[in-house]
């Protein structure tokens, strides 16, 4: 199989009013790898993602996912394409009225017209694969803790049996024993279920445990380049991102910069 | 997706080939399902020509699968077995010992239970606004010692955002309201040969009950609903609980203006429906009954007693305070979830509006006692 990009941004501009976001922004997403989105606050890395998950429409540029220009297709030539993705959000974005499982189910009966029990089975799979135990199925998104949110999230994003996954700040909000946990999650769930994952991340553990390639949001543009290679860069934030004194620790723990590579 | 069954010396053999997705998983089930099984010891399962396996896919296979072992037969795979149906034995061999969900606890059934449930909410409940009246009242009463506490420009806020906005629609109701009962009185008292009596009814209507009671119902829709989603909003965000950690009494920032401007603005709406009400009442006297606006205004000046106008206005703030608790009680209920917000929202408009009804017919009955 010839290697395409799954997702392909080029030329994205964003602005809202007098302010330019991104300007002429270029990614490319292979398949099967973890790219990590990173950036500054403020840096645009939200409007990004929705711009790619067509939340955001751009001022121009194209946003191809699977080949197709998301950009110019009406709300129902994306629903398959939707539905050939997962989302999960920042702050997990559980409909709060429903139980987990019935969150990882919505999906389902929204696309599908599947057997009750059937229903309950694959949802329980899914609340089963990312660690959440079969009590979590039955509980409100307020009585879940905040690591349990997460996975509830990544649950309902794999409802639909996705091979695209964006996950936006996995691990933010946890605390290292559970974000390393997440980290192992994700990279065990991208090895299982062969999926291309896109992720926004702050946390540079995370970037150099789980990502393949990493893009930057410098000056309204986007530095992409493998993990290994992106820590060289020669721009200055970029330098100050990588080395700075947040940084050494991470990447002495994971073994970048110094000879030791990165396994993904 | 296709499943091929071929006769084998031992039993069958199945070639699985094409998508195995979500998407055909139903047509998947239904192949697999009208597999016969009769007779089969062997059951090899070919994989070689499996394009695409996804969880969903390999769950239909794997139930299969477990049907044919629990029926003794036994199953090879050729092509290796898939890793999906392995990921799906450690998931949930390392949740095992868990119970499945049975979905939210059934409550017990019956008509007794259930009565005895309500009984005992309802019971709480009163408890509940009782507690909440009375620490409104007194954080009310311990910030009238300061202009500050008071918080004067909070108040100012929500007489603007319920009193002055509402005008609008609290004088065309009055208007239209005056309308009606003088359009219809006219037409049956002029058949009696009293049509000046028209004028009574209009002003004593309007001045005694309609004008007050109408602006309140209305209002009430409006303010006790948005009071209801914007602390309930508060209370979904954590806010609240926000002000109480940083030291601040959220019944001094949240409650107490709001009930405060509510109580200042519905007397002065009710004024606004008055004056509108009266002026309506004058504009159909001169059209349907030719009466000259002097007329008019002498009638009205004899039809009413000292009291007819403060009868009315006396209400106002009584009302404005049951729409106003009604809707910051339902408010501060909220937790959890959006349908919470949306349920205590509703209930908080059809108690604002009951309460407002209530205390009218209690005003009602008063007032005839009084005998004013």
């Amino acid at each position: 199989m010839a290697r395409y990009p799954v997702i392909e941004v080029s030329g994205l501009v964003n602005r809202f009013g007098s302010q330019v976001v991104h300007d002429g922004l270029d990614m490319e997403v292979w398949r099967d790898e973890v790219f990590g989105i990173v950036g500054g606050s403020g840096s645009g890395k939200s409007v990004l993602l929705r711009s790619i998950l067509g939340l955001q429409p751009p001022a121009a540029g194209t946003v191809r996912i699977e080949g197709q220009d998301i950009t110019r297709l009406s709300e129902v030539q994306l629903r398959p394409i939707k539905a050939s993705y997962g989302v999960a959000f920042q702050s997990g974005a559980l409909y709060s009225g429903l139980t987990v499982l019935q969150n990882v189910q919505l999906p389902m009966i929204e696309y599908l017209d599947l057997e009750e029990s059937l229903l309950d089975e694959l949802a329980l799979l899914k609340i089963r694969l990312v660690g959440l135990d079969a009590d979590a199925a039955g509980k409100l998104p307020a009585e879940l803790s905040g690591g349990m949110v997460k996975r509830a999230a990544i649950a309902r994003a794999l409802a639909l049996d996705p091979t695209l996954l964006f996950l936006d700040e996995p691990t933010s909000g946890l605390d290292p024993v559970s974000a390393t946990a997440f980290d192992e999650l994700v990279l065990f769930l991208q090895k299982q279920l062969k999926l291309t994952i896109v992720m926004i991340t702050h946390d540079l553990d995370s970037i150099f445990r789980t990502c393949n390639r990493v893009g930057v949001i410098v000056d309204r543009r986007m530095e992409s380049d493998t993990v290994e290679r992106i820590v060289d860069h020669p721009n200055r934030w970029i330098q100050e991102y990588f080395h700075g004194e947040r940084a050494r620790g991470a990447r002495i723990a994971a073994g970048v910069g110094d000879g030791a590579g990165h396994g993904a | 997706m296709t499943v091929d069954v071929r006769r084998t010396a031992n039993g069958l053999q199945l070639d699985l080939t094409g998508e195995w997705g979500l998407h055909e998983l139903e047509a998947a089930r239904r192949q697999l399902a009208g597999i016969d099984l009769k007779g089969v010891r062997e059951l090899a399962v070919n994989t070689q020509g499996l394009g695409a396996l996804d969880l969903s896919g390999a769950w239909a296979l794997r139930q299969f699968l477990q049907g044919a072992r629990t029926a003794g037969v036994e199953v090879s795979f050729q092509g290796g077995e898939p890793d999906q149906l392995r990921l799906i034995d450690d998931t949930l061999k390392a949740g095992a010992g868990s119970p499945p969900p049975g979905g939210p606890p059934a409550g017990e059934a019956g008509l007794l239970h259930d009565i005895g449930r309500f009984a005992v909410r309802a019971a709480h409940d009163w408890v509940e606004s009782l507690a909440f009246l009375g620490r409104t009242f007194l954080t009310l009463f311990a910030s009238l010692r300061s202009l500050r506490r008071l918080r004067p420009v909070s108040v100012a806020r929500h007489v603007y955002d319920t009193g002055i906005t509402a005008v609008p629609i609290a004088a065309l109701i009055a208007f239209l309201v005056t309308v009606i009962v003088a359009y219809l009185s006219a037409h049956e008292l002029r058949g009696l040969g009293v049509d000046i009596y028209v004028v009574d009814l209009v002003t004593i209507g309007v001045l005694r009950e309609l004008g007050v009671l109408l602006t309140a119902i209305i209002t009430a829709g409006r303010s006790a609903s948005s009071y209801a989603a914007e602390l309930g909003s508060m209370q979904l965000n954590d806010e609240v609980d926000a002000l109480t950690a940083s030291g601040v009494d959220p019944f001094e920032v949240l409650i107490v203006p709001r009930v405060l401007g509510f109580m200042i603005a519905l007397p002065l709406l009710t004024i606004i429906a008055d004056l509108v009400g009266l002026a309506g009442g004058a504009l159909l006297c001169r059209v349907l009954l030719d009466m000259p606006l002097t007329q008019y205004v002498s009638r009205v000046d004899e039809s009413i007693a000292p009291t007819t106008f403060w009868v009315g206005i006396l209400k106002a703030p009584v009302f404005a305070l049951l729409i106003a608790l009604a809707g910051c009680y339902r408010g501060m209920q909220v937790r959890g979830s959006a349908r919470e917000l949306g349920h205590k929202v509703t209930v908080a408009v059809v108690q604002a509006i009951f309460l407002v009804i209530l205390a009218d017919a209690l005003f009602a009955v008063l007032f005839l006692k009084l005998d004013i």
